[in-house]
């Protein structure tokens, strides 16, 4: 029977890693991860999971240790944030390329300097070119129902990459939220035992991660990405299972709120988009028929659903928790290289550091920027900062800014 | 202790047609790891020389089972690798096989976490004395006045005392060995295998090109640095210190040979002017009173023990 109770995301996630039978976890402390950490260790003394915890000394280690353990055959799990992501970062390639299923969890947070915990996504969305699926959740409870999916997805041999499930940084990972434990009959019976591509044994003489010559390893990089491709229908296929096994489906990669009908779609990834549903709410008593789009899956990109999502409406307001400096936020960037059929596009950045977004100030910036389309008839702005209730065009995709409105005065 | 090398297995677990260089230590070395611990091994490889000398995919150099992994990292996935056979009930034995860079500097943060946490994994480190996989750079191993690509002027710093600072995490096996005494190594290879816990074996291993001298010679050289005193053979086993055969006697100075036989036979030292080799002479002497007097303290305790 599942168990009906509450929990913070972090402990939802730990639980998961639990429910997934993991076997080596390897991890190091960093605010606002440390609670995975913490709850798995106390899961272990307790008697409640049978794993191996590797106390390593640093994140590269982390991801290190984990990659050994999921090579040597067994289920492997770790966890950051931020700038213990960063120093995964080389192990985050050396993960991929070697096809190796393991699973982590990003409690997102910003980097550094000035040293901030607060929530931002530039750490999870600098590990996109790096070969590892990428889920985010909006709740505690899809944080715990992706990760188990993302086990599944993982060890899938149409797939044979690791997977990174997102949450963010203490609107999730230490906010309590009721959630639905499931018990560990559904998952055994969703979560096949662990399957992986080769496993290092004694006796055995072969290599992993040699030297290749270039045509190899240039092949060994379409097959990836090719194996992300697929990685969709497999997603697909786990999320119905997964329906049937509890009631909550994840069969699309996307979550589509009130899209069908709207003129204006809010897409995101991430909590805030439970307050852009809110804010859509909002919006339709206003007479501005919104909806949203919340990208579950931002590896495999969900190609399809994004533009599926987009024909026929008048504009698509992207909310951005991170900038790609000197262009705009990275999700603007994948989600308008997928739509053909244009419509009216901005890049909204907001809430970067854990800067407070409410769903009033969600509705505020759709209002503004939607009165600006239909004032102009088409705008495409990539980048256009919301900050404390201010706009802030940014250069160069807003005039008004080439034009310094005032010159600094000089000595 | 002793190892009759002929009764050693024949299998052969460098493979022709490999990478490495003619003369190279590394695949020395490696030749006795096999013999010595055969099939049990699984061997983790960080960035080095030993990572290319396997040769391009699909052929492999290694007769062993290799998870080649970045260069910090060795000590980690090794810690991850030996617990996931561990829990599946494999009978294995996880060496790191890694260079000095590997070893001292890059992934000394590891290796002294894993020695901390006292993995059961054999952690050999491979010491060429410098950086040869990316061209011969210094690194905390390479010795004082050594030329290398950084250090063109000679190194002006000691080598670091490695294997005295894994000794200072108390785990149950350290020792020196060297490519010019198989059979010491073969042992120590066998000793550490049947000892539960992290192991460390610091294997110095002279590289013809990084030291510019005639490939023909390795061996000849690891012998001379032994004989000279310059590379000290012994083990700590549970924290008690023992000189092995090849350095006992030379605990008396005058059994040693002048360091300038060493010195003489490698480019790497050309440049060395007198108060340089003085230098040196001071290195190893002082290496020397720290090894007497550790062996003297420990005569000391242990008859105070008795008593
Ligand atoms: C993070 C990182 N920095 C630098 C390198 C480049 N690199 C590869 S091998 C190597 C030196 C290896 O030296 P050592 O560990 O002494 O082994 P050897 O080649 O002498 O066997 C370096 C600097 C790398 N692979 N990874
Ligand atoms: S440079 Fe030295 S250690 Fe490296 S392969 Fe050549 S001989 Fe061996």
């Amino acid at each position: 029977m599942p168990v009906l109770t509450s929990m913070r995301g972090n402990d939802a996630i730990a639980y998961a890693v639990k429910l997934a039978r993991v076997e080596v976890v390897a991890a190091y402390p960093i605010t606002p991860q440390t609670i995975v950490v913490e709850k798995i260790d106390e899961l272990i003394a307790r008697g409640e999971m049978d794993a191996d915890m590797i106390h390593v000394e640093s994140e590269h280690s982390a991801l290190a240790a984990a990659y050994g353990a999921a090579a040597g055959g067994a289920r492997a799990f770790t966890a950051t944030s931020s700038h213990g992501l960063a120093y995964m970062y080389e192990m985050l390639w050396w993960t991929a390329a070697s096809r190796i299923p393991l699973v982590m969890a990003i409690i997102t947070r910003a980097l550094g300097p000035p040293w901030n915990i607060h929530v931002e996504h530039a750490d999870i969305m600098s590990t996109r070119d790096t070969g590892w699926l990428i889920a985010m959740a909006e709740n505690n409870q899809e944080a715990l129902d992706l990760a188990l999916m993302m086990f599944r997805v993982t060890e899938d041999p149409r797939v044979y990459l690791p997977g990174i499930v997102g949450l963010d940084g203490f609107i999730l990972s230490h906010t309590v939220e009721p959630l639905e434990l499931p018990d560990q009959e559904t998952v055994d019976e969703f979560l096949p035992p662990r399957r992986q591509p080769y496993v290092m044994e004694p006796g055995e003489p072969k290599a992993m991660g040699n030297l290749v010559p270039d045509e190899y390893f240039e092949e060994l990089r379409m097959d990836m990405h090719q194996s992300l491709s697929r990685a969709r229908q497999v997603i697909m296929e786990a999320g119905r299972d997964y329906g049937k096994l509890t009631g909550r489906s994840y069969e699309s990669l996307v979550e589509c709120y009130r899209c069908s009908d709207a003129d204006v779609v809010i897409a995101g990834i991430g909590s805030w988009m439970g307050d852009a549903k809110i804010a859509a709410d909002v919006l339709r008593e206003k007479g501005i028929r919104a909806g949203v789009l919340r990208l579950r899956w931002v590896r495999p990109f969900p190609w399809e659903e994004v533009r599926e999502s987009a024909i026929g409406k008048k504009l698509v307001v992207v909310l951005d928790r991170s900038v790609s400096f000197g262009h705009a936020g990275p999700l603007f960037l994948e989600i308008s290289s997928a739509l053909e059929a244009r419509p009216s596009m901005v890049g909204v950045l907001a809430g970067v550091g854990g800067v407070d977004i409410s769903y009033e100030d969600i509705a505020r910036i759709v209002e503004h920027v939607y009165s600006m389309a239909e004032e102009r008839g088409r705008v495409y702005i990539p980048a256009y900062w919301y900050h404390l209730g201010k706009f802030h065009p940014m250069p160069p995709y807003e005039p008004a800014f080439l034009v310094p409105q005032e010159l600094p005065k000089g000595e | 202790m002793a190892v009759n090398i002929r009764k050693l297995p024949r299998k052969k677990y460098v493979m022709p047609g490999n990478a490495a260089c003619p003369g190279c230590p590394e695949t020395m070395g490696f030749r006795y790891l096999g013999m010595a611990l055969g099939e049990k091994a699984v061997v983790v490889i960080p960035a080095g020389c030993s990572s290319v000398i396997q040769g391009l995919w699909p052929r492999q150099g290694w007769g062993l089972p290799v998870l080649n992994i970045v260069f910090a990292a060795g000590a980690a996935a090794a810690s991850g690798l030996a617990r996931a056979l561990r829990r599946r009930g494999v009978d294995a034995q996880v060496v790191v096989w890694a260079g000095d860079g590997g070893t001292a500097d890059i992934g000394l943060q590891a290796l002294s976490a894993a020695a901390e946490r006292g993995e059961d994994i054999i952690y050999i480190c491979v010491d060429n004395e410098a950086y040869m996989n990316t061209g011969i750079q210094r690194s905390g191993l390479t010795p004082y006045g050594a030329w290398t690509t950084t250090t063109h002027r000679g190194k002006s710093e000691f080598k670091k005392p490695l294997p005295q600072i894994v000794a200072a995490h108390r785990v149950p096996y350290v020792a020196t060995a060297s490519v010019g005494y198989p059979w010491d190594f073969i042992a120590k290879l066998r000793k550490a295998a049947s000892i539960r816990g992290f192991k460390y074996i610091h294997l110095h291993a002279p590289c013809p090109v990084g030291w510019r001298f005639d490939p023909g010679l390795t061996a000849k050289i690891a012998q001379l640095a032994v004989e000279t005193g310059m590379w000290i053979l012994y083990e700590y086993e549970n924290g008690r210190l023992r000189l092995n055969p090849p350095s006992n006697r030379l605990v008396d100075p005058s059994k040693r040979k002048p360091i300038e036989e060493y010195i003489k036979l490698q480019g790497r030292f050309r440049h060395l002017k007198p108060e340089d080799i003085e230098k040196l002479r001071q290195e190893v002497e002082m290496n020397w009173r720290e090894i007497t007097a550790m062996l003297k303290l420990q005569e000391e305790l242990e008859r105070q023990e008795k008593a």
